[in-house]
């Protein structure tokens, strides 16, 4: 019983999500939505986290699982991917060791210059 | 024996879940074997598929028929990250500015640097818009590229390897820009590689592996804020 509550618990927020997003003209995924909704209602407490906590956190460690057929599409797609290979394979590599480059500097130098302010103040 | 195996397997219910989950397990199984981060689960998986697919001669669209019932459970699934999300809410508190304004940079970077790209090497909007979303979480970035005109399944696979790449190359990145703090680490790793670049993360230690974590939702919803300005330059 106690799953079935929580997966239903869940399973409404998805729904509530589609509805938002039908609701308002965004294109943002009902995932979304649903996502906002769950995290609101554990801050607010309006959702306990004991009423979805197991079954919830089963789903995350199962999501790589429901990727696998979307995965599996771009050998529909390989005719679209082969005519962009190269622009892909620049951009992939590039910019993902230029955002882990940017966000840890820009972390770390907030970081650094917020503990200077605290240690003046101090 | 004169059996149409596309026939047969477009009828079949419990093809698609059944080969998806034991690719998977195959893949899991290799990554045990050997810790290579190009052995990654879900790359293996896709692939065993796929070679099997081509090797029976079963049609995409007969393995989708059956398979679709995974990718049913991608929105409830991309609801209950706002769990994780919320445990570790409290560690968002002590920096909060600092970690912020980092993934949000981040996300401007992954986002700017597509695009400069992308018009370098003249894109269609279409591939464009395919691209910009893969520095993020794959539940929110499959959602996004679908919204916003992108090629669903071309996402997927940059968003893989992005990871994966994330994953083998977030030590030397760090050492090279001097990236020392546990926290800054976590939230470069998680913002630029999602979590297959976090698994990195965690090895490296809990701080950086819980940051990584965090980073990966909120730079998530950073670029759904983001992208459809982002769109519109192309």
């Amino acid at each position: 019983m106690k799953y079935i509550k929580q997966f239903s618990i869940i399973l409404f927020l998805s729904f509530l999500g589609e509805c938002l997003k039908w609701c308002i003209p965004l294109p943002i995924p009902a995932s979304i939505y649903g996502l906002l909704l769950m995290l609101f209602g554990l801050i607010f407490k309006w959702i306990p986290l004991h009423s979805v906590e197991e079954t919830g956190m089963f789903f995350v460690e199962v999501m790589p699982y429901m990727f696998i057929p979307a995965g599996v599409g771009i050998m529909n797609s390989w005719l679209e991917l082969k005519g962009m290979l190269l622009p892909v394979i620049v951009i992939t590599v590039g910019t993902t060791i230029l955002v882990m480059a940017v966000t840890g500097k820009v972390t770390q130098y907030l970081m650094k210059k917020e503990e200077k302010k605290e240690g003046k103040v101090l | 024996m004169d059996i149409n195996m596309n026939e047969m397997i477009k009828d079949c219910l419990f093809f698609g879940m059944v080969i998806s989950i034991f690719a998977y397990g195959f893949g899991k199984k290799l990554k045990d074997k050997w810790k290579l981060p190009i052995f990654n689960p879900l790359l293996i998986a896709i692939l065993t598929v796929i070679a099997v697919l081509l090797a029976l001669g079963i049609e995409y669209e007969s393995y989708y028929a059956s398979a679709k019932y995974l990718s049913y459970f991608l929105t409830p699934a991309t609801v209950c990250l706002a769990i994780p999300l919320y445990q570790k809410l409290s560690l968002l508190k002590k920096n909060i500015k600092a970690i912020l304004l980092g993934i949000f940079s981040g996300a401007m970077t992954s986002m700017g640097s597509v695009f400069l790209l992308s018009y370098l090497f003249q894109l269609s909007h279409e591939q464009y818009v395919t691209l910009l979303p893969k520095s993020i979480t794959t539940a929110i970035a499959m959602g996004v590229s679908e919204e916003m005109g992108g090629i669903v399944t071309i996402t997927v696979a940059v968003i893989l390897v992005t990871g994966i790449l994330g994953n083998m190359t977030a030590e030397i990145t760090c050492k090279v820009f001097k990236i020392t703090d546990p926290v800054a680490k976590g939230v470069a790793i998680g913002c630029a590689s999602h979590s297959i670049g976090t698994t990195k993360a965690m090895e490296m230690g809990e701080v950086e592996g819980a940051m990584g974590s965090l980073a990966i939702v909120v730079a998530g919803l950073c670029t759904v804020v983001f992208i459809s300005i982002f769109a519109q330059f192309m």
